[in-house]
């Protein structure tokens, strides 16, 4: 009988780099940027790394296939390397194959990375790409913006919730993320914004204007994790533990089937109520200290924010215009800046979100920091509404 | 031929776009002053997404009004603008029709009579056929063909069974007389002075084919009620219905005003408007102008009355859209070198061997059916879709081209590459189940929402410019219906 993550994995060091339009510098370049920080922190040498994961995503762009090109940049001493790719949940994908070796027995101590270098395409957003094989046939010419704008349209319709009152809520969760973001010195965009700026920007994908996608950027963010035995034993205290790692990935029923009417996420409900049991949690809304979510979208963070049973169905406005989930509310939400001013590049973004929740459970968050964090929990969504990968990841204060 | 063979049904299709001529005229007759003269009216103008393909086919499907005919013998697409020089463009057709492999096909080309040639010879071989015409012409700037032509495409049905109308009579002359060309590899027609065309053109050589075809059938010239005949030199027409002895009135409006001439399509489309508009005992007379002269005479029977409602020429007429950006024309047609920006970059190189694989599903919507639990899907997977059946192979085709669908989510995205920005797409949810995300055709800026009525329409997916392949596939357009 499976009895989940909790609490047998901990992080042992982490890393970051500064995201942003970095064109002075390599994908590899990022990837030590990273790794330097996350090596000095875990306290540890790199010949005592016996697994790695690697996350990238749009791998064409930059640094090309397999586990060779982090093996060959960090100089890892002939050990296994397995190159990973799952939409914008690659992050946290790498991060999950590095947890489950570790609380398998097999190694001690991995390593996971995730970088992405968005910024060598010659124009602004997500580098267009083909679909594969039959899916250029048929599916329709969608880009990122547009698929999840379709979330504003569904979830007004069956809420009969006005265009405008759905968008200046829209508006609030940007200019937050932003009032967040100015405060964090890796943050890509460090801008304040007002709600104005937000509502008379150019349209990107109707109803979603500039200021609701979040930054296209380049950066690279790692975890080394290890038993909580080994952590102590390398004189590590306050340790942060894994307490949830959940993944649903769509299979077909939103888009060809059911009763999915667009306006949500049904994997992010699946892997959230997982998520929530594998960590033991009966009332997320009370227990939940931190939430970083895949706001790739102004209207991604409203939508799941109901998906993660935090705000009730229909209700996610009244929670984000209340404040609920502002620096200073209740819960916050996107602490760091989130997607949309720390920075989304793709195969590092779930490896970022734990960083910032890294950082703050263990009192290290500076201006941002919350006062006594317990359980964090980030959030992936990668692909579109109708077909995706979303993952749920729960850390907090081991033993708590 | 018996009493029982000849056109079973028509059907019509006209790009939704209208440009208007004065907004011609206003950009290029700073050039060319004459075209002033001729900047009254609206002509047809294909979508960036259209070609005589993908217009034919929705002529067909207007003309089939929902039903694949299993008799169906023959399919001929007739066009001067036919997207490919070598691959069967009516196979294409057929196979978006769900015709099946046991067919005859045949395009039919070069002659602005192609249209009316393609008929007049289904109607001589005598079995059951479907004979569509299709028009996507290309004209210089600043010219006057520009103003004349017009897009579109006409379908009709022969065969056995209950005709709405029986051939009478037909004649054909050919003439090399060449009033206009387009040799091989020119984009555009390069034509003759007017007033020959007008004086040794079709005023000596249509009267001519007219009156061989009384005079070998002995059908009454006065009996005509209505004269389909393409042409858009002032007068000319109604000379030649007065010089062939035909009734006063007879001559039909050649939708110079509301569609312009759609060149081997037009005289089918004039003929596909008369049959709307006839009663039993009418007579119509074809004529058709271009290296010579089709003439066909038909006789409208009972039938008409119990004809399915369809569109035809009056409902593609309504359903329309009037343009007045000239520069969006141009851009359509490629006739100006616009920054399409790098998103346009992404190379459109189109496996053959997966099209083929998947022909029916990406050139036919044809999706699957469960015979276990009756679910339908798209695309079919080798596992039924229904989380409580997952049943193996268990899928019939289930074609969705002509099952309704509402709009379930939508956006107009600007940042994705769409020759005509914003791209508009969304999920859809097809009547009876089964749905997919879907980009959109022919949708009014703003006036989508959630639950609008869709009807799939057959429309280019990508045009892979290096390689001259045209990829097609179905997109959902509002239907107009509640």
């Amino acid at each position: 009988m499976a009895t989940g993550i909790r609490d047998k994995v901990v992080i042992l060091g982490m890393g970051c780099s500064k995201f942003g339009e970095r064109w002075d510098r390599n994908a590899e370049d990022l990837m030590v940027e990273a790794f330097e920080e996350g090596l000095k922190d875990a306290g540890i040498g790199r010949n005592q790394i016996e697994a790695a994961w690697f996350g990238t995503a749009i791998e064409e762009q930059h640094v090309g296939k397999s586990g060779v090109p982090l093996a060959m940049t960090l100089r890892l001493p002939y050990i296994p390397v397995t190159r990973v790719e799952n939409y914008c949940a690659t992050g946290t994908e790498a991060f999950r194959g590095a947890v489950y070796a570790v609380a398998s027995g097999a190694v001690d101590i991995a390593l996971a990375l995730g970088v992405e270098k968005l910024k060598d395409t010659g124009y602004g957003g997500l580098p267009q790409r083909g679909r594969g094989g039959l899916n250029n046939f048929f599916w329709a010419n969608i880009s990122a913006p547009g698929s999840f704008a379709q979330l504003a349209a569904a979830y007004r319709a069956k809420h009969r919730v006005d265009a405008k009152d759905l968008k200046r809520a829209m508006a609030h969760i940007s200019v937050k993320s932003h009032d967040n973001g100015a405060l964090n010195p890796k943050a890509h965009l460090r801008n304040r914004i007002t709600e104005d700026d937000v509502m008379n920007a150019p349209m990107i994908a109707d109803p979603l204007g500039l200021y609701d996608c979040c930054g296209v950027s380049d950066g690279s963010a790692c975890a080394i994790v290890t038993t909580p035995d080994i952590a102590r034993g390398l004189g590590k205290k306050d340790l942060v533990a894994v307490k949830a790692l959940q993944l649903a990935v769509s299979n077909g029923q939103e888009v060809q089937y059911g009763d999915w009417d667009g306006s949500y996420f049904a994997t992010t409900r699946v892997a959230a109520k997982r998520a929530y049991r594998e960590a033991d949690i009966d009332d997320p809304r009370k227990r939940i200290s931190l939430f970083d979510v895949h706001d790739c979208f102004s209207v991604t963070e409203l939508v799941t924010m109901e998906d993660l049973g935090i705000s009730e169905e229909g209700k996610a406005i009244d929670d984000v215009l209340d404040g609920f989930y502002d620096a200073a509310g209740k819960i916050p939400c996107q602490i760091d800046g989130g997607l949309k001013c720390f920075g989304h590049p793709i195969g590092a973004s779930g490896l970022r979100m734990l960083y910032e929740m890294y950082l703050q459970l263990s009192g290290r968050a500076g201006e941002r920091q919350r006062a006594d964090p317990v359980l964090g929990m980030t959030h992936n969504l990668g692909g579109f509404p109708s077909q995706n990968v979303s993952s749920v990841t729960i850390v907090g204060s081991y033993g708590a | 031929m018996t009493n029982d063979f000849g056109i079973l049904s028509y059907g019509a299709y006209l790009p939704r776009r209208r440009l208007q001529r004065k907004s011609i005229a206003a950009a290029t007759s700073w050039f060319n002053p004459g075209l002033r003269g001729l900047a009254k009216g609206e002509r047809t103008m294909a979508n960036w997404d259209e070609d005589s393909v993908t217009m034919a086919v929705e002529a067909a499907r207007d003309c089939l009004a929902g039903v694949a005919p299993a008799a169906l013998g023959q399919l001929m697409l007739a066009s001067t603008t036919h997207p490919y020089d070598d691959r069967q463009n009516s196979a294409i057709v057929a196979n978006a029709l769900h015709l099946g492999s046991a067919l005859r096909v045949l395009d039919v080309t070069g002659s602005l009579r192609a249209g009316t040639s393609a008929l007049a010879t289904a109607l001589a071989v005598g079995n059951d056929a479907l004979v569509c015409a299709g028009e996507h012409r290309l004209a210089k700037a600043a010219s006057v063909q520009e103003m004349h032509y017009g897009d579109g495409a006409a379908a009709l049905r022969v065969g056995r069974g209950a005709p709405i109308a029986r051939l009478v009579a037909a004649h054909s002359e050919t003439v090399d007389f060449v009033h206009q060309y387009r040799g091989h590899d020119r984009p555009h027609d390069y034509a003759w002075e007017e007033r020959w065309i007008r004086d040794e053109g079709y005023m000596k050589i249509v009267p001519a084919a007219l009156a061989a075809l009384f005079k070998a059938s002995g059908a009454a010239p006065a009996a005509v009620t209505h004269f389909c005949m393409p042409c858009t030199l002032p007068r000319v027409a109604a000379g030649i219905a007065k010089r062939a002895g035909l009734a006063e009135g007879s001559l039909r409006d050649n939708l110079a005003a509301v569609c312009g001439d759609t060149g081997a399509a037009h005289p089918l489309l004039m003929l596909a408007h008369a049959l709307e508009e006839s009663k039993p005992g009418d007579r119509i007379l074809v004529a058709a102008f271009g290296q010579g002269c089709d003439a066909l005479l038909f006789e409208v029977t009972d039938a008409i009355s119990k004809l399915p409602p369809r569109g035809g020429v009056t409902g593609a007429l309504a359903r329309r859209r009037e343009e007045s950006n000239y520069q969006r024309f141009l851009a359509f047609n490629d006739h100006i070198a616009l920054e399409r920006g790098m998103r346009a970059e992404v190379d459109q190189g189109t496996p053959l061997s997966t099209l083929y694989r998947n022909r029916d599903m990406v050139t036919g919507l044809v999706g699957g059916r469960c015979r276990k639990c009756g679910t339908p899907q798209f695309p079919r997977g080798r596992y039924c879709v229904n989380p409580s059946c997952n049943a193996l192979d268990s899928q019939d085709d289930q074609p969705f081209s002509e099952i309704g669908a509402r709009v379930m989510s939508y956006t107009a995205d600007v940042l994705t590459y769409s020759p005509d920005p914003p791209a508009y797409y969304g999920m859809i949810q097809f009547d009876g189940g089964g749905r997919m995300m879907a980009d959109f055709a022919d949708v009014d800026d703003g006036k989508l929402e959630v639950g609008m009525p869709m009807r799939m329409m057959f429309r280019i997916k990508e045009h892979d410019a290096v390689r001259g392949f045209v990829r097609y596939f179905w997109k959902a357009a509002p239907s107009g219906k509640q």
